[in-house]
């Protein structure tokens, strides 16, 4: 690469900060706050979808159950920040309390599944899935402590001091409501993990991971502890999971076990897997289509009732035929995701084009 | 022969498979700075017994020592960061790694970066990561793999795909590399230079076991070679010797004389 290159790579990233940063006031401009606070889920998503793809896109470790990992992060966060059990502590403790919560979790699901591959072990980590969000259902007696199906209400906002995300502000005459803090904030956190991922994926962890997912059999006989290292891919997998939980519950001030089904948890393997299992940048594509175009959707009802006078198809419905469709015509189209890993594409191209240059020459 | 110069010992191994005894009472001892040759017909139970010396299979019984440490019931990870590396009959390459990633691999057993060296990216872990890139290239270029380095695994041609098992399995910085089959479906130019490699392998101090069909190549370069049947040792010593013994005729060729 030279200096020219560098330079322009340098503009285009600047261009791209600044484009993030304006993002909550175009959008508000544009398309109206409704498409704020998509964003701001979005960017959750991101967060869910990156931690999910260490588990599935690197280890190759199959788990149906992610969401719950999501929901432990959250209840984590609920509780100890809330009047239900009347507890306030500071986000700054609750966020990394909810990442650890959350990897003790990833290994007690980690541990009795290591001998177990593909189907069975979607089977088991969809059960733990579930478990965890009946407990959530379930533990308001005899003693309440998850307020049942109810819920938590009342969680703090993310709070420094007096500052409180909740609140709107003003600062060189833009108007930060609730939705614009946290935007910033998820941004932060959302490049946060994606630096984290992009690290993980170049290092010894990272190899090893693809590794196992390669050839689990060859990865022990190369010294790898396999082992261990599922163990910490659910670990890892799991702290995103957890954070974005606790992000989540302060966001909604409020949180019940019906935000943690596992429709969840496979829409954000379908953010994983179309977007392109194991490439960061796929993943992160695949996060953001899948949350913005159901939202999208929702302007179809309208717009038959302004062209036909009547609604012809339910918005929802025709949100779960187009998804089921585009997941056909990728299976059948792309099946490494819209954006593959570069270990597929790319470098297989340029090397096949050196080779026939040689074989020409 | 003194003690100092084993480096691997199998003393009384025995693996059955339900009512198949795959191995029965098989012991070899493998010395510093020698190739040592395993053969016998298909079935003899020599891939059986590289999966029990390399921690895949546990034995039912019998003893494996290794460079003076007892490895009995050890898992791969540990038999590898023993010192003992090997390569598959039938190639089980990362396909979905390039070559360089592959042999990159390879030096996990020997590196120690962790999550927070790796996400902070410390001075010390990409000091490591420069030393994993720089010996996977050497190592590459050793084998004879140097312009393949960006290619799949998979998409590689069936020699370099063995070549490439060999520099993976030279990443872990074995004492004792243990190769099945390296030259099965190889052409006579391609098993030459295989031959090459080996014997520069062996020049660079790692003892070699080598379980291969190719007679010539086998015999040729082994210092001493074990013959299974049956899941027994039916002979063990020179080549010369062994090519002599009536009964490993009898178990290869049914009493006919090379």
């Amino acid at each position: 690469m030279n200096a020219t290159q560098t330079r322009w790579r340098w503009l285009l990233w600047v261009a791209v900060a600044l484009l993030l940063l304006a993002a909550p006031f175009l959008i508000e401009a544009t398309l109206g706050r409704a498409w704020v606070r998509i964003a701001d889920v979005a960017l959750l998503f991101i967060m869910l979808a990156l931690g999910l793809n260490i588990v599935v896109g690197f280890a190759g470790l199959l788990d149906l159950g992610y969401i719950a990992f999501f929901a432990v992060g959250a209840y984590c966060y609920a509780l100890l920040a809330s009047p239900q059990l009347a507890i306030h502590w500071p986000f700054l403790v609750l966020l990394p309390l909810g990442a650890m919560v959350a990897a003790v979790f990833g290994i007690l699901l980690g541990a009795p599944t290591l001998r177990l591959r593909g189907d069975y072990l979607a089977i088991v980590t969809l059960g733990f899935g579930e478990i965890i969000r009946v407990l959530l259902n379930n533990l308001n007696r005899p003693v309440n402590i998850t307020n049942g199906p109810q819920g938590i209400t009342l969680i703090d906002p993310l709070q420094i001091g007096g500052f409180s995300l909740a609140q709107t502000h003003s600062f060189a005459g833009l108007t930060f409501t609730a939705l614009h803090s946290y935007y910033f904030v998820f941004l932060a956190c959302a490049v946060v993990s994606i630096i984290i991922s992009r690290r993980l994926e170049d290092s010894r962890i990272g190899r090893a991971w693809v590794a196992i997912r390669e050839d689990e059999l060859a990865a022990a006989s190369m010294g790898i502890n396999t082992r261990n290292m599922k163990l910490l891919a659910f670990a890892m997998g799991a702290t995103f999971g957890g954070v974005a939980g606790g992000l989540f519950a302060s966001f909604q001030g409020f949180i019940s076990p019906e935000s943690f089904h596992l429709i969840d948890s496979i829409m954000v393997l379908c953010m994983v897997v179309l977007g392109g299992m194991g490439n960061v940048a796929g993943v992160v594509l695949g996060a953001v289509l899948l949350t913005a175009l159901p939202e999208a959707l929702r302007y179809i009802g309208p717009l038959q009732q302004r062209w036909f006078g009547e609604v012809f198809i339910d918005p929802s419905d025709l949100r779960m035929l187009l998804f089921g469709l585009a997941l056909v015509l990728m299976m059948l189209f792309r099946p490494s995701g819209i954006w593959p890993a570069r270990r597929r594409t790319a470098e297989n191209v340029t090397e096949r084009m050196t080779e026939k240059r040689h074989a020409s020459g | 022969m003194q003690a100092a110069d084993i480096l691997l010992a199998a003393t009384g191994i025995s693996k059955h498979f339900g009512g198949l005894a795959a191995l029965t009472d098989v012991s070899i001892s493998v010395r510093r700075g020698e190739i040592f040759g395993l053969i016998g017909p298909n079935g003899a139970g020599k891939t059986t017994l590289f999966n029990v010396l390399t921690g895949l299979y546990a034995a039912d019984a019998g003893e494996l020592a290794f460079d003076g440490q007892t490895i009995t019931g050890s898992k791969p990870h540990r038999v590898a960061r023993q010192g003992i590396a090997r390569t598959f009959q039938n190639i089980r390459l990362f396909g979905g790694m390039t070559a360089l990633e592959n042999v990159m691999v390879g030096r996990h057993v020997r590196t120690r970066t962790g999550v927070l060296g790796a996400v902070l990216r410390t001075r010390g872990a990409a000091a490591e990561e420069r030393a994993i890139t720089r010996r996977a290239r050497e190592l590459l270029d050793y084998c004879g793999l140097a312009a393949r380095a960006g290619t799949l695994a998979r998409d590689l041609p069936y020699g370099d795909q063995r070549r490439l098992e060999i520099a993976r399995a030279l990443a872990t910085e074995p004492k004792l590399l243990a190769l099945d089959e390296p030259a099965a479906g190889m052409n006579a130019t391609e098993t030459a230079t295989l031959r090459k490699l080996l014997e520069r392998i062996l020049a660079g101090g790692v003892a070699l076991l080598l379980i291969e069909h190719d007679m010539k190549l086998v015999m040729g370069l082994s210092h001493r070679v074990a013959v299974l049947d049956y899941g027994e040792k039916i002979a063990e010593g020179e080549p010369a010797a062994v090519q002599r013994d009536p009964k490993v005729i009898a178990a290869y060729l049914g009493g006919t004389v090379v």
